[in-house]
């Protein structure tokens, strides 16, 4: 091991950790503490083996539903049926529709709002109004869930589109405290070397505030996509058309079609979860460094 | 910038620096919030105070309606189904949640320990939290159904030959392992912070009186890391008080109504046209909700003085 890694919180620190036991030699590694670990990620570990397990089966080898019996032959079967059972590719594009714009309205309406807030904190009207939507954080969706149902109904917002708009304004307590808290600690400066060159408000912002945002307003977005992505609740109660359903409750809705067809479920299953995992592995460290950012702060 | 030191401030400053409170306020700044703040107030506050309203009146969700004042409140507290779900859910949530902030807690104190792959093994440990809770709620359907009947039967352990998620005593056991299962990476990644955060020659200073491991747990770790187990306790309550999505994969609220949730009782109401009825019990959930986050909230700050 070198010196100095980058731990998986993001910061980089010297390898003998704050844990050290008293006088412990650099080199000296808890080896059966290691073991006991690495047996608990078993935990995490077995789920995720035996979805992709299940879902390469034939069709008469899935049927037994032996979780641990490795495939034999390896079948790609039940990718097939489950893409036109579930209409595949509607569903995924639909689920990225939802996504893309929770992500860019998270993002984007966010930093604004924050950084509107954070330049008139003096002011009564933007005070009350980060208060207000902070206030959001305590109000849990089975509570405003029937009464979004008529309202989306009544202005035609009860579709994919409505879904983005609501998963924005859900996130945006949350993300606008994020946001501010990180304006706060930047040099006032840079704002004003703006003005001084002339910049208008509008310019400032995304020549000098989008840009020092950048570090958190990515982690906003990884998170933003992970909540988007991964939403069962609002898209089922929300979305009237289950032809426009995105892919958890495409899955829910299929369950008795999918009976003990395991290879098909499964597949369908790994379709879903593979997009969160793949972003998850290219983002970890901003994800990682996210979470402690923002549970610490807030 | 700060509340409490106003920035310095030129004489003579060229138009449109920040604005004090006397100058006029910025219009693009408006235009950044205002649009914000009414789509907010649609989607969020709208529904919050239209529910509040219906819940004193007999509404089916459409057409006319009167007011009947407090008899959705009477009859909720007088009906067996929404309680038993009200205590379930508050029984779950506490349950899950000292489960949840056990393990993190202690894998948190393994994970910053001088172990090989520490890195890999961090990684490792929160995938569960980027995956769809329903999703892998039917993951673990399959293997609380199938698989672990099979493995029992295999070892001849008897309660475990059936199925537990078709047992209403123990299906409960069900939800609570996958909600864990999938909020141990949150908890887990603020105990890795809060352990990192710690100053090493505590230990080191403490080593050399002659503590031992457990003595040090006890009185540098945990005392220490109090704010970030009342911070993970407050994430995960809330969290989990709102529970819906892994139910309706692992058991739908059953055997009968034994794992129903109070948002799945809410929910049940726009099928059963008991719109204002379900209002009543969530505005109930709500105050619930709000009064255990702020008493956890006021211990916080207790202890942190």
């Amino acid at each position: 091991m070198s010196a100095l890694t980058i731990d998986s919180i993001g910061t980089t620190r010297k390898v003998p950790t704050n844990r050290a036991k008293g006088r412990m030699s650099r080199d000296k590694f808890n080896i059966p503490l290691t073991v006991t670990l690495a047996l608990c990620t078993l935990a995490v570990l077995i789920p995720l083996f035996v979805t992709v397990n299940m879902a390469f089966k034939t069709g008469s080898q899935a049927v037994q539903g032996e979780a641990f019996v490795l495939p034999s032959p390896l079948s790609i079967e039940g990718f097939v049926q489950a893409w036109e059972l579930t209409n595949f590719p509607v569903a995924f594009g639909l689920s990225a529709f939802v996504s893309a714009i929770a992500v860019a309205g998270a993002v984007l309406i966010s930093s604004m709002a924050a950084y509107a807030i954070h330049a008139n904190w003096e002011r009564t009207f933007f005070r009350f109004a980060f208060f207000y939507v902070l206030a959001a954080m305590f109000l849990p969706f089975p509570v405003l869930a029937l009464s979004q149902i008529k309202l989306s109904g009544l202005v035609g917002l009860d579709t994919p589109l409505g879904v983005g708009i609501l998963h924005i304004m859900f996130m945006l307590g949350f993300n606008v405290l994020l946001l501010t808290t990180f304006l706060r600690g930047m040099p006032q400066e840079l704002e004003e070397a703006a003005r001084i060159d002339g910049a208008s408000t509008w310019q400032t912002f995304w020549r000098v505030i989008f840009p020092v945002l950048s570090p958190m307003a990515a982690t906003v977005g990884i998170f933003a996509f992970l909540f988007s992505w991964n939403d069962f609740m609002m898209p089922s109660m929300i979305i009237a058309d289950p032809a426009l359903q995105t892919l958890p409750v495409v899955n829910q809705l299929f369950q008795s079609q999918f009976s003990s067809n395991y290879h098909v479920s499964f597949a369908s299953y790994l379709m879903a979860m593979a997009p969160a995992i793949v972003a998850f592995i290219f983002t970890q460290r901003w994800v990682l460094a996210g979470v402690t950012q923002g549970a610490v702060k807030s | 910038m700060t509340l409490m030191t106003p920035p310095a401030r030129h004489t003579a400053r060229p138009h449109g620096l920040r604005p004090t409170p006397k100058k006029r306020p910025d219009p693009t700044h408006f235009l950044f919030l205002i649009p914000t703040l009414v789509a907010f107030t649609l989607c969020i506050a709208l529904p919050a105070v239209m529910g509040i309203f219906f819940s004193f009146t007999n509404s089916v969700g459409y057409g006319d309606w009167d007011f009947v004042g407090l008899a959705n409140y009477q009859l909720m507290f007088t009906d067996p189904a929404i309680m038993a779900s009200f205590w379930f859910t508050l029984w779950f949530s506490a349950v899950t949640v000292i489960v949840t902030n056990v393990i993190a807690f202690l894998l948190a104190v393994g994970l910053t320990s001088q172990i090989r792959a520490r890195v890999p093994m961090r990684a490792i440990f929160v995938i569960p939290m980027v995956v769809s809770p329903i999703i892998i709620a039917f993951v673990f359907q399959f293997l609380f159904a199938k698989t672990l009947p099979a493995a029992a039967q295999a070892v001849g352990f008897g309660p475990l030959e059936e199925s537990i998620l078709a047992n209403p005593d123990l299906a409960w056991a069900s939800i609570v392992v996958v909600t864990a299962w999938q909020a141990i990476p949150q908890a887990l990644l603020i105990y890795i912070a809060g352990l990192l955060a710690i100053p090493a020659d505590l230990y080191e200073a403490s080593a050399l009186d002659g503590a031992g491991a457990w003595q040090q747990m006890r009185m540098i770790t945990i005392p220490l890391m109090a704010s970030y187990i009342s911070i993970n306790v407050i994430i995960a309550f809330k969290n989990f008080l709102n529970a819906y999505d892994i139910i309706v994969g692992l058991t739908e609220g059953g055997p009968g109504t034994s794992t129903r949730s109070v948002a799945m009782t809410i929910f049940s109401g726009f099928e059963t046209g008991d719109y204002a009825y379900q209002m009543a019990t969530a505005t109930i959930f709500f105050l619930i909700t709000l009064a255990i986050a702020l008493v956890q909230l006021r211990l916080t700050r207790r202890k942190d003085q």
